[in-house]
């Protein structure tokens, strides 16, 4: 049938050869600035080395892990064009909850005295299925109502919290069993770290590299085209909105875990944390676009700009006049770069 | 003019069908579609053979795209039945319609702009390795092969954002033909695309043939009817109104039997006495989009620009308009160097523009007709002391919505729910109201229908006859010969000739548009 076919070129053969460098790159030559920065300001204001003290490094990252948990179920969220506003509030909710099976018989306030010392897999499967739950209600309520995720999200933080206030009338739930306390202070006190990197590492092969990464992208870049491509968008969605709320449960055990209390207040604010951790690490708000990895370096910069910060003895309140500059700025940045790069071709 | 049309009739009538349990590889029987007032399907029927290739014909709002939606799993009907090789089958999701063996290429491009061209292709079919995760060295190599078989030159790596609107195209048809589908849906493919990749197109489509595909085929274009399409079934208003072979009808047939009239004129263009110059470029150049660009413009002109798509037309326009200013060069309006840095400065100086992307650019997709009209003149003579004269307003656009013969029962729909033809009216209405004296029309017909595209055409020689000075751009080859008074032509950036209307024909242009 086809004799002489005339052939569409406009892309040369050259850039399919020239290999680009992963967007990560670039957050990542931010993280070394600004450790640097610290550096070289901490020989000249404070007499001291930034990174070489093992003791914050430590104390860095461990602050990361929790918030870098979350952001890795946020960042799934963001990609499929949408928003978790109620991460914070979940980690209250399963926090306290979970809190409440993981009590000692030997602590005087326990909550529910025929459940002390159960085996710290009770209640962390507790905490689980509660963020899980929590999930599955935001993605049935974006998905079934076609409320955007924005309000369904913004509902569910306000009633996680409720919910945690309400359920031990506001007192704070200590005296956990030795078993469980592990999941925050285990393996030398390193277990949250080795969560958060467990978690990343799972959860970038999964998006990367299974059938339910692409569609978590598919969905993100045109739900119009992946729907006409066979894909079940309703399904997937809750899916991705109960992938977040595990993990925002999961990241609620390390943290109770780990300062061995749970108080109806804590994470507060976390949910923005996560979402600026993403954006940091070059998750396009509008969907579509960003990686895991991304994301992990996004909130390693947080976290070393808070401890920077403190270690420089600036004031708390401009760390955060400072915080909001630095996602503003790295957003600015990043559609920059992606709009330079849609013009060169 | 007519008879720049391309009406060769080479590809038809020479395919028997296949013998075997059914003649027809797809039947559509009596199928019925409501949407909240509206019939979108009355009673409407289609059969396709195997290995043949089928048109839908119809003005825009005729119920072709809703069969197809119908088709493909997209839409339910509400009644009748779907056969596919002779078996009734019910497609509720497009994963079912797929899987039964149909494939379509959508009108608007259904892409993840974000995402590579591999990824786009296999979604959900990605090859796994023995762990279960998706193998992409073997991705890479499916997309490579595909693309060989398809003469396709590009890279499996590309992310969609980075290629032009004709490459997407490619893709698309890449990721139908990927499906090894009996039945092959084809929404209007190449409204988007140029001349040498519509030829590519072709040669794709009857080799599918060869192998014994169905292919139905939607599109406007009379030209390429006749020259891939087998037979063609023709719709109206929701009704299904005859299926010919196409060795056996003309051009005016098809016509009439779309709009169930005749239409006699197909480009009302009068002999208008230009006037003095309104417009005067000299060397107009956007570094490195287009160069050199010189020309002069009367009272009375239609100046058309011909060139294929990417050839720098558009960037021209809208560098007269001030969207994107050029780098260098000098424009002058009615003898006076004018500088035009904003689109606002041009509507000052008179002007007025019809952007090409009727969607992306032009309406205001959410908001009805009044507010779609009203937008260029919510200033001027409709503002006084700082609050909008409300009736006015809505009195001027009423009446601008009348003379256009905008058809909607008031001027608080929604354009979305407008056909295209409507809502290109409503965005002429928007730049009449500015009473403009140069009037820059980019594919100012662009997918509407045969009715409203003759009255475009015969309103854009009415407003030459009044003294507008037009610039129409159109990829469209009659309306640029059959409407312009003189032509540019363009390629790759640079004025390749101003042809006047006695001396141009198409050869003439393809020969300096493709150089």
């Amino acid at each position: 049938m086809s004799t002489t076919t005339t052939t569409v070129t406009a892309v040369s053969p050259k850039l399919g050869s020239k290999k680009r460098l992963p967007p990560e790159v670039g957050i990542l030559l931010v993280l070394f600035g600004i450790s640097a920065f610290f550096e070289v300001l901490g020989w000249f204001l404070v007499d001291q080395s930034f990174l070489g003290n093992m003791a914050r490094l430590q104390i860095i990252i461990l602050q990361v892990s929790v918030i870098g948990i979350i952001a890795v179920g946020v960042t799934q969220v963001i990609i499929t064009g949408g928003i978790d506003l109620s991460s914070g509030s979940v980690v209250a909710m399963s926090g306290m909850i979970a809190a409440t099976f993981a009590q000692n018989s030997a602590w005087p306030k326990v909550i529910f005295p025929a459940l002390t010392d159960l085996p710290f897999l009770v209640p962390l499967a507790v905490g689980l299925g509660v963020g899980a739950l929590a999930g599955f209600i935001n993605g049935w309520l974006i998905t079934k109502t076609k409320i955007p995720p924005f309000i369904a999200t913004l509902g569910m933080m306000v009633s996680a919290r409720g919910i945690a206030r309400w359920y031990t009338d506001g007192s704070p739930v200590s005296g956990f069993t030795e078993s469980f306390a592990m999941l925050g202070n285990g393996l030398d006190r390193w277990m949250p770290v080795v969560i958060f990197l467990l978690v990343a590492a799972f959860f970038h092969v999964m998006m990367r590299y299974t059938r339910f990464g692409k569609f978590t992208y598919a969905i993100g870049a045109n739900p119009q085209a992946a729907r006409v491509s066979g894909i079940n968008i309703e399904t997937h969605l809750i899916k991705v909105y109960v992938i977040a709320g595990l993990l925002a449960g999961l990241a609620a055990m390390v943290a109770i875990a780990r300062i061995k209390t749970a108080q109806a207040g804590m994470g507060l604010m976390y949910e923005l944390d996560a979402i600026a951790a993403a954006v940091i690490g070059g998750v396009s708000l509008s969907g579509g676009r960003g990686r895991i990895t991304g994301t992990v370096i996004g909130a390693l910069i947080l976290g070393v700009m808070l401890s920077g910060f403190t270690f420089l003895r600036v004031d708390a309140y401009y760390q955060d006049i400072i915080k909001g500059v630095i996602i503003v700025v790295a957003v600015v940045v990043d559609m920059h770069r992606q709009s330079k790069r849609s013009k060169k071709t | 003019m007519v008879s720049a049309l391309q009406v060769d009739t080479v590809s038809s009538g020479n395919r028997v069908p296949q013998s075997g349990q059914s003649e027809y590889v797809l039947e559509v029987v009596n199928a019925r579609k409501e949407f909240p007032g509206v019939v979108a399907l009355d009673d409407v029927s289609l059969r396709i053979r195997p290995g043949t290739v089928h048109a839908l014909m119809g003005e825009n709002g005729a119920g072709k795209s809703t069969l197809m939606k119908i088709i493909a799993g997209i839409y339910q009907p509400d009644g009748g039945e779907i056969r596919l090789r002779g078996e009734p089958v019910t497609l509720e999701t497009p994963l079912a319609a797929q899987e039964a063996g149909i494939a379509m290429i959508h009108q608007e491009l259904l892409l993840m702009n974000q995402m590579t061209v591999a990824e786009n292709i296999w979604i959900r079919r990605e090859p796994l390795n023995k762990f279960g995760l998706v193998d992409h060295a073997e991705m890479h190599r499916m997309t490579a092969e595909l693309f060989d078989r398809l003469n396709i030159h590009l890279d499996p790596e590309a992310e969609i954002s980075e290629l032009s609107v004709a490459n997407r195209q490619m893709v698309e048809i890449a990721k139908a033909v990927s499906f090894n589908s009996d039945v092959l849906i084809m929404d209007e493919p190449t409204s988007a695309i140029t001349e040498k990749e519509v030829a590519h197109l072709f040669e794709i489509i009857r080799d599918l043939r060869a192998k014994g595909i169905g292919i139905v085929y939607i599109t406007h274009k009379m030209n390429e009817l006749f020259e891939i399409a087998d037979e063609f079934s023709v719709f109206r208003d929701g009704h299904y109104i005859g299926t010919h072979l196409s060795s056996e009808v003309t051009r005016d047939d098809i016509i009439r039997m779309m709009v169930g009239r005749e239409i006699t004129q197909m480009f009302p263009k009068e002999e208008v006495e230009l006037g003095d110059v309104v417009m005067s470029v000299k060397n107009l150049t956007l570094e490195g989009v287009f160069h050199d660009i010189s020309f002069d413009l009367r009272q009375g002109e239609i100046l058309g620009f011909a060139g294929l798509v990417g050839s720098g037309r558009s960037n021209v326009a809208e560098a007269l308009f001030g969207v994107t200013p050029a780098t260098s060069g000098t424009i002058e309006i009615e003898g006076k160097p004018v500088e035009i840095k904003t689109s606002h400065d041009a509507i000052k100086l008179g002007m007025a523009f019809l952007t090409e992307d009727r969607k992306e650019t032009g309406c205001f997709l959410p908001l009805d007709i009044q507010e779609n009209a009203q937008v260029a003149v919510i200033h001027d003579d409709f503002v006084s002391n700082g609050f909008v004269n409300e009736s006015k307003l809505v009195d001027a656009c009423i009446e601008m919505c009348k003379k256009l013969r905008v058809k909607t029962p008031n001027m608080h729909e929604c354009i979305e729910n407008l056909s295209g033809g409507n809502q290109q009216k409503v965005l002429i209405a928007r730049w009449l109201l500015t009473n403009p004296k140069i009037l820059i029309l980019d594919e100012p017909t662009r997918g509407i229908d045969v009715g409203a595209k003759a009255e475009i055409h015969s309103l854009i020689t009415q407003l030459a006859h009044n003294g507008v000075a037009v610039i129409m751009i159109s990829s469209e080859m009659p309306e640029v010969l059959g409407m312009s008074d003189r032509i540019v032509v363009m390629h790759e950036g640079h004025a390749t000739g101003i042809l006047d209307r006695s001396e141009a024909d198409q050869v003439k242009i393809m020969d300096l548009a493709a150089q």
